[in-house]
């Protein structure tokens, strides 16, 4: 591309600005309840300033010179944000293409004249511009991993509450998937959280675990087992019928751990272990007690 | 040579292990007891691991042997005071030290092998106390 080119695009900078909002503003996967129409425009503007600016014969040879790394860092930082405002990868590969088709739209009118070398201009460009949109797509799904990883660590830390129900008397309810990464954590707060309280019976409620198979058997009867070995007592309530049934059929023993169907069930148990009554108050006591 | 200490308390026998144990003194600890236990004739063995913080294998079944030697010789054993690490290594080890009884802490460990002991005198008794109890 002849220098004269870049100083002309430079100089249309605002034209293909225009085009490229209207080419943005007219597609249909335009979003605008995730981003208003000035902010669009400033991202646009800056995008355009650190691009046009930097074209230069050198530039525009070599796709990997440090002369990029403004426009990429530019451009990386739209596509994280918008892999959290949760644009579709669709919606923001069209971002950069709209501007591809602007650049061309721009110099397809001043070189009319020239079929050489309006081909090779494109080329460049179509070069170049493939290149920011690998970089953008890039971004846009580290991005989004970001947000995965992010909420994985949320939900494994929300999904294991150890509660204290009564002196003495823990519950865990366990909700999803029970894999061994988890029964760890699940082990691991369990026991804490006895030692802490000096708890002596700990309740494993499993209303919240969609399906039992022999590894989170297992990995149930080890956190019992290990509850066990602390000097507490591990019940495991909430064992749905179907449940009942996947675990006999695949021959799973678990006649040595105490199992209720509900919490409730599990708590009278553990009133009775620990010698404890609930009882409802009588008419005459009640009014004593007022 | 280390021993570790084993106190003698009424019908039971107290240890309690501060140092992290190795083989050869865990060894001599199980032959020391059950002399012990022989000796005293005593009813129940309380072992208090609360500062052990590493555990193997081996330390494990000498745990588990301890227990079952007791038992021949008719006194229970009470684990007490494990560490929520040492208890998910034993699992993972898969020692679940079946036939030991366990205890969070010392106190509750006496209570347990009380209420086995007095169990195995006389269960009349505890119901009585029971009953005097909610008196």
């Amino acid at each position: 591309m002849s220098s004269n080119n870049y100083k002309l695009l430079q100089k249309k900078k605002k034209e293909v600005l225009e085009l490229w909002m209207k080419n943005q503003l007219a597609d249909e996967g335009l979003r605008e309840d995730l981003i208003s129409n000035d902010e669009l425009r400033s991202q646009s503007e800056e995008l355009i300033e650190a691009l046009i600016g930097n074209l230069s014969s050198n530039s525009v040879e070599d796709i990997n010179s440090d002369e990029w790394s403004p426009v990429i860092e530019i451009l990386g930082g739209i596509a994280i944000t918008r892999a959290r405002q949760g644009f579709s990868p669709r919606e923001t590969g069209n971002f950069v293409f709209s501007l591809k088709e602007a650049l061309i739209e721009v110099l397809q009118k001043e070189l009319k004249n020239d079929i050489q070398a309006l081909f090779s201009e494109t080329l460049k460009i179509g070069r170049i511009m493939d290149n920011l949109s690998v970089v953008t797509f890039e971004t846009f799904i580290k991005g989004r991993e970001e947000v995965i990883l992010r909420q994985t660590d949320e939900i494994t830390d929300i999904s294991t509450p150890v509660i204290r129900v009564w002196d003495g008397i823990l519950a865990l309810p366990i909700i999803g998937t029970l894999d061994s990464a988890r029964t760890q954590v699940v082990m691991e707060n369990l026991l804490q959280e006895i030692v802490e309280t000096g708890s002596s019976i700990a309740i494993l409620d499993i209303s919240g675990v969609p399906a039992v198979d022999s590894l989170v058997a297992q990995h149930l009867i080890k956190t019992v087992s290990a509850t066990r070995l602390m000097g507490a007592e591990c019940i495991i309530s909430g064992i749905r019928p179907e449940i009942a049934q996947t675990v006999v059929h695949l021959g799973i023993d678990l006649s040595n751990i105490i199992t209720k169907s509900s919490l409730a069930s599990a708590l009278a148990y553990a009133f009775k272990v620990m010698r404890l009554e609930v009882r409802k108050v009588n008419a005459v006591q009640k009014s004593n007690l007022l | 040579m280390d021993r570790i200490p084993i106190l003698r308390m009424g019908n039971f026998l107290l240890v309690t292990i501060q140092v992290d144990l190795y083989d050869r003194l865990a060894l001599t600890l199980e032959a020391d007891l059950v002399q012990m236990v022989k000796k005293t004739n005593a009813k129940g063995v309380l072992i208090d691991i609360s500062a052990v913080s590493i555990v193997d294998s081996f330390m494990g079944r000498i745990i588990g042997n301890i227990a079952s030697m007791s038992k021949i010789l008719d006194s229970e054993t009470v684990v007490v005071g494990m560490q929520p690490a040492v208890a998910i290594t034993l699992i993972e080890l898969g020692l679940p030290l079946k036939g030991v009884h366990t205890a969070l802490d010392v106190e509750k460990g006496m209570l347990l092998l009380k209420s086995m002991i007095d169990e195995n005198v006389d269960d009349a008794d505890l119901d009585e106390q029971d009953d005097a109890f909610a008196e």
